[in-house]
């Protein structure tokens, strides 16, 4: 029981941080039609100027918050820069271009900050709380997950739900014909949707990084996590997205838990072959939802 | 009060080889509907879109109250006053009802700050049936409630002209009748400049003051909806009824 109640707190956390990047990965496929494998890479740059700042003196929340802004910055680049040409063309030369960018980011963050393991500092105790005298796997650092992962998607959802600005970017991402004939700056919209992305991967990167041990790889294994809880979310909706990465996060945890860790990997794979097989369209699509 | 007229000169347009418009030249006056004829494939969505910057690369002049809009991107054409109706309608079905009268509501407020027409409520007094499902999903609505969502939802964004792409497309007689009175009716009121692209020739005609008739890229004829209705010749070569 103990084991069990440690098992799913642990993947909770955890699946929080896959929800938040399996939402990243949402947003750009929904407005682009494009799967931003670089989302991860983008995400450990910017949790690496964070950790330059931090070990210059500054504090974490200051390192936090730049590296949010860098990935905003990031993001917008990305797409106005990068992406901006492939866009509209062939589908494979978008994946080209992410994978691309993916590969020279890491390059990039192995010069600029060196190829070695580094530790990264947390703002809360990595200790867990004690109740009726045992100490479980749920730390305050967990909280501080949870909770800034919660806070950034109830931003989005009132962005999305509430603004004028989320309703042209909703607009524009499924259908950039009719939002353009009404007058929205689609390209605009566009260059947004990939800096917010950019911002919720960025989130998800500092929050993996943190008490943890960061290198310019460290991400590379939360892509293939937070794809297959997109996947499994359907990849169409960003309430998906936020359910297949807690059901992710808790499946591994059990597979680590109590298979071993060595599986987990394995396991995120036949979980994706699983529900590419069974529901194609992710878990909780709507039969025949897109009838065209 | 809207007040401007479009005036096409010499629009070319091409998809690759084939070429879809041919110096394509017409008048579109406020206060008038002027109906674009042809059968299929004559290049009437093409016109419409070449109109709407929808349709890049095109030659030729596009003037709105005397100002060039050939070469701008649709979002700058539709900010000028230019309300496209696209062909299929273009209702963003992941969207309510209520969020799609609200993106023509978002245009209108940029393009007129303070004097507004056209209101919501007004929409939904026009549209019964809209205001009864403004919280659904679009894609719960029929074909006929589809072309009153855009329709308002073009009056909404306050423009200068209509281009409307075969509004009657798919929809039952009555509805269809109901609608062109709509259009009519807004026309006298408003002084809309209103291009009216129709299969549906004689219907047309019965409400356009004008017509331009298309055949593979060409205008082939050009003059008050009354002659051209009258003229059997073109009616039984390019018309159809
Ligand atoms: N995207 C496209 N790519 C290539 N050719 C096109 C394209 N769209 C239209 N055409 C061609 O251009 C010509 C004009 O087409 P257009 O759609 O403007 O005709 P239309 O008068 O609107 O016909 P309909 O009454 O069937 O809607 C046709 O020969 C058509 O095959
Ligand atoms: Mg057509």
């Amino acid at each position: 029981m103990q084991q069990f109640l440690n098992v799913t707190l642990g993947g909770l956390a955890q699946g929080a941080i896959y929800a938040a990047f399996a939402l990243a990965l949402v947003l750009i496929w929904r407005a682009t039609r494009i799967i931003n494998f670089a989302q991860g890479a983008m995400a450990m740059f910017t949790t690496y100027l964070a950790l330059v700042l931090i070990e210059s003196g500054q504090s974490y929340w200051t390192g936090f918050a730049v590296a949010l802004a860098g990935g905003l910055v990031l993001g917008a680049l990305v797409e106005r820069v990068v992406m901006r040409p492939v866009e509209g063309g062939p589908e494979l030369n978008a994946v080209i271009v992410t994978l691309g960018l993916f590969v020279a980011l890491q390059a990039l963050a192995a010069i600029l900050f060196g190829a070695t393991f580094q530790s990264f500092p947390a703002p809360f105790g990595l200790r867990g709380f004690t109740v009726g005298g045992t100490t479980i796997a749920f730390t305050p650092f967990s909280v501080f997950v949870i909770g800034s992962v919660v806070v950034v998607m109830l931003g989005l959802v009132a962005l999305f739900r509430f603004t004028d600005l989320g309703l042209r970017m909703r607009a524009s991402a499924f259908s950039q014909e009719v939002a353009r004939l009404l007058g929205v700056r689609v390209g605009r919209m566009l260059t947004l949707g990939w800096a917010f992305a950019a911002v919720v991967g960025s989130l998800a990167g500092l929050l993996i990084a943190g008490g943890n041990l960061v290198h310019p790889a460290y991400m590379d294994a939360v892509i293939v996590y937070g794809f297959v809880a997109a996947v499994l979310g359907g990849l169409e909706s960003p309430a998906g997205a936020v359910a297949g990465g807690l059901i992710i996060g808790l499946a591994l945890s059990y597979v680590s838990g109590y298979l071993g860790s060595e599986l987990v990997t394995l396991a995120a794979l036949a979980i994706l072959v699983a529900v590419l097989l069974v529901r194609p369209h992710g878990l909780f699509s709507r039969v025949a939802e897109r009838r065209v | 009060m809207a007040e401007a007229e479009l005036e096409v000169r010499a629009l070319t347009a091409r998809y690759g080889a084939v070429t879809a418009l041919d110096t394509v030249s017409l008048r579109a006056r406020p206060g008038e509907i002027t109906a674009v004829l042809g059968a299929n494939g004559a290049g009437k969505t093409t016109l419409l879109r070449a109109v709407s910057g929808l349709v890049r690369g095109s030659d030729g002049s596009v003037l709105l109250g005397g100002r060039e809009l050939a070469g701008a991107p649709a979002e700058r054409i539709a900010r000028a006053g230019v309300a496209h109706v696209p062909e299929g309608r273009g209702v963003i079905t992941e969207l309510t009802v209520e969020e799609n009268l609200r993106l023509g509501e978002l245009l209108g407020t940029t393009r007129r700050k303070r004097r507004r027409v056209h209101r919501l409520d007004g929409v939904y007094e026009m549209f019964p049936a809209l205001g009864q499902r403004r919280r659904r999903e679009a894609n719960s609505l029929s074909g006929g409630e589809r072309q009153m969502l855009v329709i308002g939802r073009a009056l909404l964004s306050e423009p200068e002209v209509l281009l409307l792409d075969e509004p009657s497309l798919g929809l039952a007689p009555r509805v269809v009748a109901q609608i062109f009175t709509l259009i009519r009716e807004l026309v006298d009121r408003e002084g809309l400049t209103v291009l009216l692209v129709e299969q549906n020739a004689r219907s047309a005609l019965s409400i356009a003051d004008t017509g331009f008739v298309l055949n593979l890229g060409r205008v082939v004829a050009n003059d008050s909806a009354a002659a051209l209705a009258a003229d059997a010749e073109l009616r039984h070569s390019y018309l159809g009824f």
